[in-house]
């Protein structure tokens, strides 16, 4: 009983904080349910993909992957240049998620970037329990993914109206993050200023088929380099905090 | 595709994802302290990777012939400056992905 009311004080605790992420993913994912429809793939199609992938801008490279001839090392690859940010995600919540039990194995599987950056940016409020707290953001953020996806789905396949240019949300998405993490970081905008940089350099001497993997090297050397300057003081009280 | 290889696809999709989301958890659980070096790169690469997305997201955009990249350029300085001013996700996407379309099905129409 007490467990209960636990989970909904941590439930009612955790929703205003995914408003914004409500409205993103549903409109985002709308736009994926549009696309996904308009390469012939229905809505049971879009459930299964927003179920089982969850990740944002990789389902709408998987639009494009499904619509080409198969090719299952290509697949993997994209996967693995697409989603490489994530190996970063886990490292600055491992503390976080540390006494998860058994619902670590979810918090893992659904550290999309808003999950993340919300868990990141957030601290539960007095007397919430934080691990229910921080596992209901990111259960709730996928329900959003999958509601957006599937309405969009549907709705896309009853309404005929021109979509050209949609997935610019994409790019949009991108965009919010990246002015939202700038004021973040402070004064210290070189990480930010590499990563258009080296990506920029790597697209305009290697193309479009290895440029994410190039520039995610350059990357890390350079981070790497400015380590003694940037790092300095890792305090071990608490990470995550940006 | 085949019914089957679109199945494949995305299950591998899938696996991979969340293989990379869990490498970090793999590789320093067990209570052990994670190193200052990766701490620091946990900490400065998301920056990183937020501006390579952006780059990835107009990889296909040709500045060197018509329209000359300009839906993208003026739909970014819209998505900034509300975000910026607002700071609300959904005016932002929303307002900027309207605004391309609407760019790139009239005004820039090939």
């Amino acid at each position: 009983m007490r467990d209960l009311m636990m989970k909904q004080e941590a439930l009612k605790a955790a929703f205003p904080y995914t408003l914004p992420v409500l409205t993103g993913y549903l409109f985002l994912g709308f736009s994926f349910g549009i696309l996904l429809n308009g390469i012939g793939y229905h809505f049971l199609w879009a459930l299964l993909m927003s179920t089982v992938i969850y990740a944002g801008a990789m389902q709408f490279v998987a639009i494009a992957i499904l619509a080409g001839p198969f090719n299952l090392p290509g697949v993997i690859f994209l996967t693995l240049s697409v989603n490489a940010r994530h190996l970063f995600y886990g490292l600055s919540v491992l503390d976080k998620y540390k006494d998860m039990g058994k619902k670590k194995l979810y918090m893992i599987f659904s550290l999309t970037d808003e999950t993340y950056s919300l868990v990141c940016g957030i601290t539960p409020p007095e007397g919430i329990e934080k691990n229910w707290f921080y596992f209901f953001i990111s259960l709730l953020n996928q329900s959003y993914w999958i509601t957006g996806s599937l309405l969009g789905s549907v709705i896309g396949s009853l309404l005929t109206f021109n979509t050209k240019g949609i997935d610019f949300v994409l790019t949009a998405l991108f965009v919010v993050i990246f002015v939202e993490q700038w004021e973040k970081s402070g004064k210290n905008h070189l990480p930010a200023l590499a990563g258009i940089a080296f990506t920029l350099l790597a697209l305009l001497l290697f193309g479009q088929k290895s440029f994410i993997i190039i520039s995610m090297v350059l990357q890390l050397i350079f981070l790497s380099l400015l380590a003694p300057w940037l790092g300095g003081q890792s305090d071990d009280s608490d990470s995550g905090h940006h | 595709m085949t019914v089957i290889q679109a199945i494949i696809s995305i299950a591998a999709i899938a696996v991979f994802t969340f293989l990379l989301r869990a490498a970090p958890f793999f590789l320093f659980s067990k209570g052990k302290t994670v190193p200052p070096y990766v701490k620091y790169m946990g900490s400065v690469l998301p920056f990183a990777v937020m501006g390579m997305l952006i780059v990835y997201s107009l990889k296909s955009v040709v500045i060197t012939s018509f329209p000359y990249g300009l839906p993208e350029g003026i739909a970014i300085l819209f998505v900034v400056t509300v975000q910026k001013w607002k700071h609300n996700l959904l005016i932002s996407i929303l307002g900027g992905t309207v605004l391309y379309m609407v760019l790139v099905q009239t005004v820039f129409a090939a």
